[in-house]
């Protein structure tokens, strides 16, 4: 052994094959070590998302924007759902926009594992990069989504006040809690193939659980606003319409709770991911 | 022991097989009955006697047990053994795709493993944009890919259709390009899988020189194959497992020829000099069962197509009763491919004087298919009354080897799998009618 680092291949790196029990740790070392294939797997997925549609990359848009023209007519118009001042299309479609990018990621990112089986089975490389780069890949689409909202605020001539500076961090509120859930969900579903029909529900109750419809003023007990902000998505959604269309609704401490509940999801569900890795290949 | 550049200590693999026999994954409602059911059949496993322990009740399969060895920087380890007996379990252990239930294994250096080519493809993508997301998954840099780039493409031979989606390139051009991404991996440590079994002939034989290249440059290949010329062409060494445990280690040539043999105790020609343990009848006694060529050679290895003879060599201790001998041939999985009785005119249905017998039976080119074939012969005396004289259960082993030229052979000049029991070369014929 000794020769062994003494001699020709002390400089060589080591890796080490043995059985793992229980809890791993996290090894963020290696995710970054293979940033490269992050990058791949995101770009592959950005390059992919659209090919062979008619429409291409105006589905990005076209999603949230049609979601958006449903809702102003039944519950905008029919409903006469009150949205803090603010015509109601602007309303929901600054929410559909950070929402779309959350729920199309989780339910890429919770079946990320199981269509990639075939790489599981065959290649050795941080399993965690497949669900990360799903959620990714999304980024590009809130892009454009992002874009048409800012055409529409000026249609509806609304300016966006200073907040507009903690967007980004909205954004990576969204990613934590979008990754958070797909790392449960992608580690779960390669077990348990349930969670591909469950997801759908998911997402559906979820969006009713999130503040896109209805604002969250609704709610004006504080200990219920409390409790409506473990739901991270209602920081998110509040947050944007606060930032953007200047909503006099101060969701800080909302913002608050659910970005420390988003922080919980994203490190349990990289624990649990960690954990159920080793069984991955043999199992999928 | 110093110079080790992978060294393997009591690797075992074990699986739960009740999970892996139907489907690999469970439902939620799969596992709520199995909770349920579990007391029932602990308790009628009780019952039945199997199962003492809490282990056993846990249905667990050994893949691999308790495998060890070292290898030395540039060499080139072959790794061969029949369906099952480990090999995959042991390179997908290596490669860190699945862990081992137990013992260690130390890898010095980059390690690069290759079990599929193509891993990653994706059909929507172009072959140039394929070329870079493959190289990344098999562990290149971006630095690497345009180095290699343009080496890449040519060795591939699809320049013209780089910027075509790989949907649209046949499976042997996206093939050659998968292949000639996986051919510039550079690593210290290369793991290979069966994937010289694929592409066709001349294809194959310039990515076998290509790691014969990559072995000259010191580096350290692991190959698991079932090509036995490839095998011991290429490797000095060998390592054969079987069931789940390294049997032998060692020379590839003594370690290929005893895996000919291997689990049937046999080969291709067996002798029974001494009377009293040959196997023997009232009226007849074997002598030798051997397979061989045209020329006479005795031949473990039989090229598919040329015919093998089979030879049964019985004396004849009584004279006066009719004689028939017979074979069987099976499969390396147990199944009967056929079974062909002795109908040669000269003495059939005749008594036969004392006296040794050399009867043989032709099995004709383009007829079996690759593998091992298992001979088992009979002899009958069937007038006045029908009597079983001897029966050598897997008497003797061949294995029948597709040398694949093109023409010669039913598979022509595709070199992938190949399924059927059996590989007849049929005659084919076309009409054409321009104005039909």
């Amino acid at each position: 052994m000794s020769e062994l680092e003494s001699g020709q291949s002390y400089e060589k790196p080591l890796t080490l094959i043995k059985a793992s029990k229980g809890w791993k740790s996290l090894n963020l070392g290696e995710l970054w070590e293979f940033r490269e294939l992050l990058y791949f797997f995101t770009w592959r997925d950005i390059k992919v998302r659209y090919k062979q549609t008619v429409l291409g990359a105006s589905w990005a848009i076209l999603q949230p924007f049609f979601t958006m023209v449903v809702f102003s007519i039944f519950f905008g118009k029919l409903a006469k759902m009150p949205s803090d001042g603010i015509p109601y299309p602007l309303f929901s479609y600054a929410a559909l926009v950070p929402w779309t990018f959350f729920s199309n990621g989780i339910s890429k990112g919770s079946n990320s594992l199981v269509g990639g089986s075939n790489m599981l089975k065959k290649i050795y490389f941080p399993r965690m990069a497949l669900p990360i780069s799903s959620v990714l890949g999304g980024v590009v689409d809130f892009v454009l989504a992002f874009a048409v909202l800012i055409l529409m605020m000026f249609y509806y001539d609304i300016m966006p006040t200073i907040n507009i500076v903690w967007l980004p961090l909205l954004l990576v509120l969204a990613l934590v809690s979008c990754l958070g859930v797909s790392l449960w969900l992608s580690a779960m579903n390669v077990q348990f193939r349930d969670v591909r029909y469950i997801v759908p529900f998911i997402v559906q109750a979820w969006l009713f659980a999130t503040p896109v419809v209805y604002p969250a003023s609704l709610i004006t007990d504080t200990f219920w606003q409390s409790v409506y902000a473990l739901n991270p998505m209602v920081g998110v959604v509040e947050g944007f319409r606060w930032a953007l269309l200047g909503t006099d609704t101060a969701p800080g401490p909302l913002i608050g709770i659910s970005a420390v509940v988003a922080i919980i999801l994203l490190v349990s569900g990289a624990f649990y991911f960690r954990r159920m890795e080793r069984t991955f290949a043999d199992v999928v | 022991m110093s110079d080790s550049v992978v060294s393997v200590e009591g690797i075992s693999k074990c699986y739960h097989i009740g999970k892996l026999q139907n489907q690999s994954y469970t439902t939620m409602g799969e596992k709520i009955t199995q909770a349920v059911m579990s007391p029932v059949r602990r308790a009628t496993q009780l019952l039945q006697g199997h199962a003492t322990g809490a282990a056993d009740l846990d249905e667990i399969f050994w893949a691999m047990q308790d495998v060890s060895f070292e290898v030395k920087q540039g060499e080139l380890v072959g790794i061969i053994g029949r369906n099952g007996a480990g090999k995959s379990t042991l390179l997908k252990i290596l490669s860190r795709i699945t862990e081992p239930s137990k013992g260690t294994a130390k890898i010095y250096g980059r390690v690069g493993s290759l079990l599929e080519v193509g891993t990653g493809f994706h059909q929507e993508l172009t072959g140039r944009e394929n070329v870079y997301l493959n190289g990344a998954i098999l562990g290149m840099t971006r630095n690497d890919i345009d180095r290699n780039f343009d080496e890449i493409v040519a060795f591939s031979e699809v320049e013209k259709f780089l910027d075509t989606p790989v949907k649209h390139y046949s499976s042997g051009m996206s093939l050659r390009l998968a292949f000639a991404v996986a051919a510039h991996l550079e690593p210290e440590v290369l793991i290979v899988d069966e994937v010289l079994a694929v592409g066709d002939a001349n294809f194959q034989r310039k990515c076998i020189n290509k790691m014969e290249e990559v072995g000259g440059e010191g580096r350290t290949v692991l190959f698991v194959s079932h090509n036995m010329p490839a095998v011991t062409r290429m490797c000095k060494r060998v390592i054969m497992l079987h069931q789940g445990q390294l049997i032998g280690d060692g020379p590839a040539h003594s370690v290929v020829a005893s895996y000919m043999n291997t689990g049937l105790g046999t080969s291709a020609e067996r002798v029974w000099d001494d009377p009293a343990t040959a196997p023997s009848g009232e009226v007849a006694r074997l002598t030798a069962v051997r397979a061989r060529s045209e020329d006479g050679k005795v031949t473990e290895a039989v090229n598919i197509s040329q015919p093998v003879g089979i030879d049964i060599e019985f004396d004849v201790t009584e004279s006066g009763r009719v004689l028939q001998p017979q074979i069987v041939v099976i499969n390396d999985e147990g199944m009967t491919l056929f079974v062909a009785v002795d109908l040669d005119p000269e003495w059939r249905k005749k008594p036969r004087p004392k006296g040794h017998y050399k009867s043989t039976a032709w099995i004709p080119g383009n007829l079996l298919t690759e593998g091992m074939c298992i001979v088992t012969v009979v002899l009958w005396a069937l007038e006045p009354s029908r009597i079983w004289q001897f029966s050598e259960r897997e008497a003797i082993a061949f294995q029948v080897i597709d040398s694949m030229d093109g023409t010669s052979t039913a598979r022509g000049d595709w070199a992938g799998d190949f399924i059927g029991v059996m590989r007849p070369k049929l005659d084919w014929e076309t009409r054409f009618d321009a104005h039909g």
